[in-house]
């Protein structure tokens, strides 16, 4: 299945990129998302993650299409 | 209700005044609840003189709109105005303004401090400063929102 990976702030920073186009086995979890995509990065700590612009957990499972985004927390306002 | 995102410097009494007139709710409203963030030229200790807001543009908007809804739903509102920066700012700057019109004061103090407490914890906006020395830094997370007791 194919996922859009989207990286913000710190995150992008750590990764050095704003996202990935990946062709990935399913089922796949969020956090294996992240691990395939970053396989010699720690998982940071305080992961947030949103799949199609809704928040949702690490345990999540991603589907064909879906555009998941890995982020730290927030800090609007 | 309106929510929007502002790339430029915006006067946050002007909004209201603008909103007000055109909300067609004269005579109407008991209560104007408004509460606006400014940049301020220190944090953490150090002297900042600058900050990019960063927002996950789509998911930052939908954020906010569900948050509003979700106040509408337990509080009677005639009106919401909620106006975020986002880019880059300067101190001084107004980064959010929050304003919530109601019959009476409860619904209006309520609604106005559930939407910025929830905008803080759940909408995808981060903060990278740049401080006097030049160093840029991202914070990391937001303060419980009281000055620290020294």
């Amino acid at each position: 299945m194919s996922i859009k990976v989207l990286y913000f702030a710190s995150l992008k920073d750590q990764v050095g990129r704003a996202g990935d186009e990946l062709v990935v086995p399913a089922p796949l979890s969020v956090l294996e998302l992240w691990q395939q995509a970053n396989p010699d990065l720690p998982v940071p700590n305080a992961l947030l993650a949103a799949i199609n612009m809704n928040y949702a957990s690490l345990d999540s499972l991603v589907s064909d299409g879906d555009e998941v985004a890995f982020f730290p927390p927030v800090t609007g306002g | 209700m309106t929510v929007k995102l502002s790339d430029a410097v915006f006067d946050p009494w002007q909004e209201i005044a603008d909103h007000q007139q055109a909300a067609g709710i004269a005579g109407k409203y008991g209560a104007t609840a408004v509460f606006v963030g400014t940049m301020r030229d220190f944090n953490q200790g150090d002297s900042v003189c600058g900050m990019y807001l960063e927002h996950y543009p789509g998911m930052t908007e939908r954020q906010l709109q569900q948050i509003v809804e979700q106040a509408a739903s337990q509080w009677q509102m005639l009106d919401t105005l909620l106006v975020h920066r986002v880019g880059q700012v300067e101190p001084n700057d107004t980064l959010v303004l929050v304003a919530v019109w109601s019959e009476h004061r409860g619904d209006a103090f309520d609604a106005s401090r559930f939407i910025m407490e929830n905008l803080k914890s759940r909408a995808p906006f981060w903060k990278r400063e740049t401080l006097a020395n030049g160093k840029q830094r991202w914070v990391e997370t937001n303060s419980s929102g009281y000055k620290r007791q020294s």
